[in-house]
């Protein structure tokens, strides 16, 4: 049942990659265009994937089905080393932004603001996720905040350059990038995928976990890093895409009524890259690049968030 | 063996637990009594590792539980806590395998779907293992939990108020099950009840605790008395020998 669901999903993943490899096909500029559309699916791929994963495993840890890792502020330390980049290079900021060593660099910050967290409260003895979260989405909404602020007086021509970035976008993608992300991502999802019988185990509980032998705070502790790293380096590579996770995790979790994280993970995946994939079809065909795909995913995710918030609500 | 030495535990500023030392005996059903709030449920975490003591030290068949493998721990000793919520969808069955999980990793063997069938008929739910927990009552829901716990096959087994939400009937089956563990299998027990007359009944030990220390421990027979159970409940409670078991009137 569980396995004829997931081919299902794959199914419609693969069709939809046709559509969008095949579609309006010029073929005098076959090659080029194969080339370059084949380069976004993989940048969807990776981002739909790492956002799935992270996603569906960042829930089990916190037992929240309403969380994604972005609560951890790591999308606001983005947007604020764009804004700091722009604010103190101006123009010339778009050659820095293509260039490896940035990626890097927005990588390593986003990834040093998650261990500093760590570092901060898991470090101590206690371990409390909650408290960590807490200090990540204030320290988030600082981070914001200061973003806006320095946007206010910087060149509106300028800001241009800002608003761009603050959407997760396919077009213009890196192509040595996209090799070395794809490499991380897929290196960090395999050793997520090792733990998806301790994820099945944590997700009736921390005390039932424990007496299972599960190392439990452990496993918290080392997800709560893998998390960042995977988020990170999606996000510097595409731009921030809040709420495709909550989206695609959720509707994997009702759609398999699954504990099964085997599942529940490559659903959460499958889910993901057909949002994606839909959406930039819509985005490029019928909205012709008018609308950044992110914000179509961001409108549907936020309408599913509220549903979820009432529903939840009317349980207790 | 288990044997605490000196346990404390704080909530805030306030001890719960105060310089406990105690000895379990193998092979043999031990029942922790005592008013609500006295520690019992906060002593048995610590000694089963799901909480950590503030001071003192837990050793299992001579060894420091905290310093053990927590993989390895599970295949020695099992906890079932007093209240128990899942939130998933989970079949009993699904929840019974659980208990295999030290053994299997998740992938469970013929040997294991063994032990899940023979737990689930030793609580009574074979007719009910494909239902989903949402859909039990509070005492076949305890009764799958219970199971889970069996399933998990430990020479320890330390059960918080296993009897919440039985009925009678089931309440009798399942301290006859524990004591048939004990007796046939060589399981060592340790429960909360709060009825104490299945404590007198089926227990070979009574431990009684009040505000955080242990006020008499003992043979059964020894704490089933008028002057020890007054001095535990401030309660006037008159012990009878009815059919040769000592039976507490408390109304
Ligand atoms: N998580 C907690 N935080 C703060 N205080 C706690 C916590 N758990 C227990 N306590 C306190 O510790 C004391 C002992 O609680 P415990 O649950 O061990 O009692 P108990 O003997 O099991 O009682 P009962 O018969 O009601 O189950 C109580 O005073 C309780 O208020
Ligand atoms: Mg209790």
């Amino acid at each position: 049942m569980l396995k004829r669901k997931i081919i299902l999903l794959l199914v419609v993943a693969l069709s939809l990659a046709s559509l969008y490899l095949f579609i309006h096909m010029n073929f005098q500029a076959m090659e080029y265009l194969l080339r370059t559309r084949l380069e976004k699916i993989l940048a969807m791929i990776l981002c739909a994937v790492s956002i799935g994963v992270s996603t569906v495993v960042f829930q089990t840890i916190t037992h929240n089905r309403i969380l994604t890792p972005s609560i951890m502020g790591l999308d606001s330390v983005y947007m604020f080393i764009q804004t700091i980049v722009v604010f103190l290079f101006g123009s010339g900021t778009f050659v820095i932004m293509q260039s490896d060593a940035y990626f890097f660099l927005t990588i390593l910050l986003m990834v040093g603001f998650a261990f500093g967290l760590y570092q901060l409260l898991f470090r101590r003895g206690q371990s409390n996720l909650f408290l960590l979260l807490l200090v990540g989405l204030v320290l988030g909404t600082f981070f914001s905040s200061l973003s806006s602020f320095m946007q206010m007086i910087i060149d509106p021509n300028e800001f241009l350059l800002i608003q761009d970035s603050m959407f997760a976008s396919f077009t213009d993608v890196n192509t040595d990038l996209l090799l070395i992300s794809a490499v991380i991502i897929i290196v960090l999802c395999i050793y997520i995928f090792r733990y998806r019988h301790y994820f099945d185990v944590m997700s009736i509980g921390r005390d039932h976990a424990v007496n299972l032998g599960v190392p439990y705070e452990k496993i918290v502790k080392r997800m709560f890093l893998v998390i960042a790293v995977l988020v990170a380096v999606s996000t510097a590579l595409v731009g921030p895409i809040t709420f495709l996770g909550l989206l695609t995790a959720n509707l994997a979790r009702e759609f398999l009524q699954t504990f099964r994280h085997t599942y529940l993970l490559i659903a959460a995946s499958l889910l993901s890259v057909i949002a994606l994939l839909g959406g930039q079809l819509v985005v490029e065909r019928i909205f012709s690049f008018s609308t950044p795909i992110s914000v179509i995913i961001n409108f549907v995710g936020g309408v599913y968030f509220i549903y979820l918030l009432v529903r939840e609500s009317k349980k207790i | 063996m288990i044997v605490a030495e000196k346990l404390s535990k704080y909530f805030g500023s306030k001890k719960v637990i105060q310089d406990v030392s105690i000895e379990v005996k193998r092979g043999a059903i031990t029942s922790f009594i005592g008013p609500n709030g006295a520690g019992k449920s906060t002593l048995l975490s610590m000694v089963s590792r799901l909480l950590k003591q503030d001071d003192g030290i837990v050793y299992l068949d001579g060894k420091d539980v905290h310093k053990q493998k927590s993989k390895d721990l599970a295949k020695t000793i099992a906890i079932l806590r007093q209240s128990n919520v899942v939130q998933m969808r989970l079949t009993v069955r699904e929840l019974v395998s659980f208990g295999r999980f030290p053994y299997s990793n998740g992938r469970l063997t013929a040997e294991d779907e063994q032990k899940v069938s023979e737990a689930i008929s030793y609580v009574n739910l074979v007719e009910m293992e494909d239902k989903y927990l949402n859909e039990l009552s509070g005492g076949q829901k305890q009764r799958a939990f219970i199971a889970m716990v069996l399933a998990q096959d430990t020479d320890y087994i330390l059960l918080d108020e296993p009897l919440n939400n039985l009925d009678m009937k089931h309440a009798v089956q399942m301290m006859k099950l524990l004591r048939k563990l004990v007796e046939d299998f060589g399981k060592t027990i340790l429960l909360v009840i709060h009825d104490i007359n299945f404590a007198s009944v089926y227990s070979d030990r009574i431990v009684a605790m009040k505000d955080g220390k242990i006020v008499a421990e003992g043979p059964t027979e020894d704490i089933i008395q008028s002057d020890v159970l007054k001095s535990i409940y401030d309660l006037d409670i008159d012990v009878h020998n009815i059919s040769c078991n000592r039976i507490c009137v408390y109304f």
